[in-house]
């Protein structure tokens, strides 16, 4: 698979540690919502980096948005969340990933369950439904530690009806008045959002390990089948 | 094509000596978990390993009969797609090359299937020879679930998805049959010096 040059045509800030980087990639190759691309910086000594991130937006043209997390001891994500400004260029390769993928014609129900960044690829499947004028029933399941840290939340609000849902846990701050969930996802709460496992909806889940570890455990216990539930992780381990 | 220099990237150089260290990776200290699916969770009495496909004879062990089987501790650098290696990790398990023992085979591939469904491919010369095994313990502990406990392949030459997690046993075989991830895009055999990350590298 080739390098392609990326050229920066964009930067939006999404929340304090989160910013969207739309670059312009002359030649792609067009990609499949829920795929990936590797990334990768060059310093002028010849050190190279490579890091993978979840492509965000819908194929479009040779458009390529990645919405990226500012780790803090990161080596690769404070560069690009930081530096990184329209008219740089930096190389990327893609798109990656056969599995963790859904398109509008496999239809609904659809159960998406997001843990902080892990809702990247979510958010890619959510645009494609929409793009697609899909109505596929649709329900995403959010966790943020605040209303501040709620990546999308603006366009969420926007797309929420024609069989999307949108619910949001909280599980480190909420805002005054807040009726929502405020605490981590657990059976009980998936088994609100639904769909039900009777449906036999299609599961995606991603988000840092423990997170996905614990939801896709739940989703199991509630009866879900496991080849149903797809996983994508990141992230060091708790142990 | 010379690389794009990105202005003001200095990176953060790894300590690690560049010959243990394949293009691309990057060395970390934690033990990240990739799985494309829930982790399985398998009662010891209800586990088992199995050789079979193209064999004289298909052979079977409960995990009393495994762990009975003399068993080695290795040390090895693994590597993972994702770009994160991880050096001088300590398993315990039984090398194929006892699981082999004896067995007579044409076989020139083998497919390690496992509790959930995962499957990956690999030449059988690349599980014989002292270069993998079912290990059982990590770290002088047994093998966690997330990490692919009771037992997973170690095939450490090879990028890390070719080390099955939750392994059950290996079906040998005449031909190549692509597995989980080499038919969702990984390359077919995964070797981290080449950089074999994808189709087509």
């Amino acid at each position: 698979m080739t390098w392609r040059v990326a050229e920066v045509v964009k930067v939006v800030p999404e929340t304090p540690r989160v910013k969207t980087i739309a670059f312009d990639v002359p030649g792609w190759p067009g990609h499949r919502a829920g795929q990936h691309v590797d990334v990768r910086l060059t310093a002028e000594d010849g050190y190279q980096a490579q890091r993978s991130y979840s492509i965000a937006s819908v194929p479009d043209g040779t458009r390529v948005d990645l919405t990226i997390e500012r780790l803090q001891d990161g080596e690769v994500s404070p560069y690009l969340t930081d530096e990184l400004r329209p008219g740089d260029r930096i190389e990327l390769r893609g798109p990656v990933g056969g599995w963790f993928v859904w398109e509008p014609a496999q239809g609904g129900p659809l159960l998406l369950v997001a843990g902080g960044s892990g809702v990247v690829p979510l958010m890619a499947m959510i645009r494609a439904r929409t793009a697609a004028g899909s109505n596929a029933d649709t329900r995403l399941l959010f966790s943020s530690r605040s209303w501040e840290d709620v990546i999308y939340r603006d366009e969420l609000e926007r797309l929420r009806g024609d069989g999307l849902t949108v619910v949001h846990t909280l599980t480190r701050s909420q805002p005054s008045g807040w009726t929502g969930y405020a605490r981590r996802v657990d059976a009980e709460m998936l088994a609100e959002v639904g769909p039900s496992p009777t449906e036999l909806p299609r599961v995606y889940v991603c988000g840092p390990t423990p997170y996905v570890e614990a939801v896709a455990e739940a989703l199991v216990q509630l009866g879900h089948e496991p080849h149903r539930v797809k996983t994508e992780r990141f992230g060091p381990t708790g142990g | 094509m010379p690389p794009i220099i990105s202005r003001g990237f200095r990176g953060r150089r790894d300590d690690a000596p560049s010959d243990r260290v394949p293009p691309g990776q990057y060395v970390t200290r934690d033990f990240p978990v990739l799985s494309a699916g829930p982790t399985p969770h398998r009662q010891l009495e209800q586990w088992d390993f199995s050789i079979g496909g193209e064999v004289d004879e298909p052979r079977r062990w409960t995990w009393e009969q495994f762990r009975a089987l003399p068993s080695e501790e290795v040390t090895v650098d693994i590597h993972c797609v994702t770009k994160w290696s991880k050096l001088d990790t300590v398993w315990q398990g039984v090398s194929v090359d006892t699981l082999l023992d004896g067995v007579e085979t044409a076989a020139e591939y083998v497919v390690s299937f496992c509790d959930g469904g995962y499957t990956t491919n690999l030449p059988l010369d690349d599980v014989t020879g002292g270069k993998a095994w079912v290990a059982f313990a990590y770290d002088g502990e047994p093998l966690e679930p997330e990490h692919g406990g009771p037992a997973r392949m170690l095939v450490p030459h090879l990028y890390f998805w070719k080390s099955a997690k939750w392994v059950r046993g290996l079906r040998l075989s005449a031909t190549d049959e692509p597995g989980f991830w080499e038919v969702n895009g990984y390359h077919n055999y995964g070797d981290p010096w080449q950089e074999q990350r994808y189709w087509g590298d």
